[in-house]
């Protein structure tokens, strides 16, 4: 990795969060999914750069705003893998890690469309029921949406 | 003191199951019981359902209560585009108690979070229906004596027959030793076969109908519908396999009963009825002491 590189994906912002290593697909759901599409905060994305780990990522870099853990952890619905760091006067001062949340409300669909959820202005509720290849338990009908299904609220 | 609801069987404990079932007894033996003199009971059918419905206000009355709602949204506010939220949140002001059916899956959870009264879901679409359950359990518990250790067959639709999923998930409290017999198309979904396994309950899955019959304590039957299948070439080769007929029953034990959810369509052989081992139509009787026993016990009026 160049040091121009490395400027680019850290150390361009001199407090906040970078959440780096995001697949370049998945860039515009976390955007949704943190809300940053109505956050008043300076903010860059990038997309589609390279990446030896992963071929293609996107990054995400926010001033001024410490990202909490809770938000942190719906990344494991859509990024797993991603790293978030915590900026300080330039540098790294704190890497959190994403853990997957037992219980999720909202951002994400009910996959059955026979689902209460689905058809009344109300927000959905699931448990995780597996963290590995993350299966959602629809605390309504009690069907499961599995990862692949995902379909995040607009 | 807090509310208590019925919306799906796991809300229920294990003593709760067997504690209604005893209720039940209780009802049974005595059937006028005036526990709910002057209170009322909503009963609202989002989706037509008279057998349920009929059972369910045969039950109220004979506690005493008085019915109010409706058996289908046709001339009620729901027709006019009112949300669900709001239907719920004014009825759950003129009653003592919902009991509700509606086509939508969740409806009846959603309803018990917006309900200052207790809800019992009386079915919502493939997912609960436990009353039903509970008098499966409660029609066992009478013919076998006691619900530990039963040998269950369970025969037709386990794949989208929620009163299978949902009377699986109640015996898995009581030892039950199950076996499955369904077409590949409509076999029990893995998350119940490793509900199972999880509970370290013994199973057995079969294509047909076969001498393990003769092991079992209970056979229970479910309609296997044509709109099932996306093949319809497949629901012709199928829908004669699972078909009991009374020739099957030569070597059954002799506390064999055979229990169906009903409506019965062509799945059990009208040579069975006359046989002593065919309990489905008393099954529907035991239905409204099973509902008078959850309506007291929601309501606090028995312990
Ligand atoms: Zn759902």
């Amino acid at each position: 990795m160049t040091t121009t590189d490395k400027r680019m994906e850290v150390r361009a912002i001199e407090n906040g969060t970078v959440i780096d290593h995001i697949p370049s697909d998945s860039l515009f759901k976390i955007i949704k999914i943190l809300k940053l599409d109505t956050d008043t905060h300076r903010m860059t994305f990038g997309t589609n750069l390279e990446s030896k780990r992963m071929g293609s990522k996107a990054i995400i870099k926010i001033n001024d705003r410490y990202c909490q853990q809770e938000e942190i952890n719906r990344l494991a619905l859509i990024a797993p893998m991603a790293v978030v760091n915590i900026i300080k006067n330039y540098e790294v001062v704190e890497k959190r890690k994403i853990t997957v949340p037992e219980h999720i409300e909202g951002f994400v669909r009910c996959s059955n469309p026979k689902c209460i959820t689905n058809n009344e202005p109300m927000t959905t509720s699931f448990d995780v029921i597996n963290s590995d290849e993350i299966a959602l338990k629809c605390h309504y009908c009690e069907k499961i949406t599995y990862q692949k299904q995902m379909e995040l609220i607009k | 003191m807090g509310k208590k609801n019925l919306i799906s069987i796991t809300d229920f404990s294990k003593e709760e199951i067997i504690h209604i079932t005893e209720l039940a007894a209780e009802f049974e033996a005595n059937p006028y019981q005036p526990l709910l003199e002057g209170r009322v009971i909503a009963s609202l059918f989002f989706e037509p359902s008279t057998r349920t419905r009929l059972s369910f206000e045969s039950a109220i009355n004979r506690l005493g209560a008085r019915v109010i709602g409706f058996s289908d949204t046709a001339n009620t506010s729901v027709s006019k585009g009112e949300t669900f939220h709001d239907t719920i949140t004014t009825i759950s002001n003129y009653c003592d108690m919902i009991v509700m059916r509606h086509s939508l899956e969740g409806a009846p959870r959603y309803a018990s979070e917006i309900s200052k009264v207790p809800v019992v879901n009386a079915g919502d679409g493939a997912n609960q229906h436990p009353s039903q359950t509970l008098l499966d359990l409660y029609s066992i518990k009478k013919t076998q004596g006691g619900l530990d250790g039963i040998n269950i067959m369970m025969i037709g639709d386990l794949k989208y027959g929620r009163t299978v999923h949902s009377l699986l998930q109640a015996l898995s409290h009581f030892n039950t030793k199950f076996t499955f017999v369904a077409p590949p198309e409509l076999q029990l979904p893995d998350e119940y076969k490793l509900f199972l396994k999880e509970k370290g309950l013994p199973f057995e899955e079969k294509r047909e109908i076969d001498e393990a019959i003769n092991q079992a304590d209970i056979v229970y039957m479910t309609r296997v519908q044509r709109e099932r299948f996306t093949d319809p070439m497949e629901y012709e080769r199928v829908k004669n396999v699972y078909v009991l007929r009374n020739s099957m029953l030569e070597g059954t034990k002799p506390n064999m009963r055979i229990l169906h959810p009903l409506p019965r369509v062509n799945e059990i052989a009208t040579d069975v009825d006359s046989n002593p081992k065919a309990y489905y139509f008393n099954q529907t009787e035991n239905g409204v002491y099973t509902r008078m026993a959850i309506i007291s016990y929601l309501l606090g009026v028995k312990k």
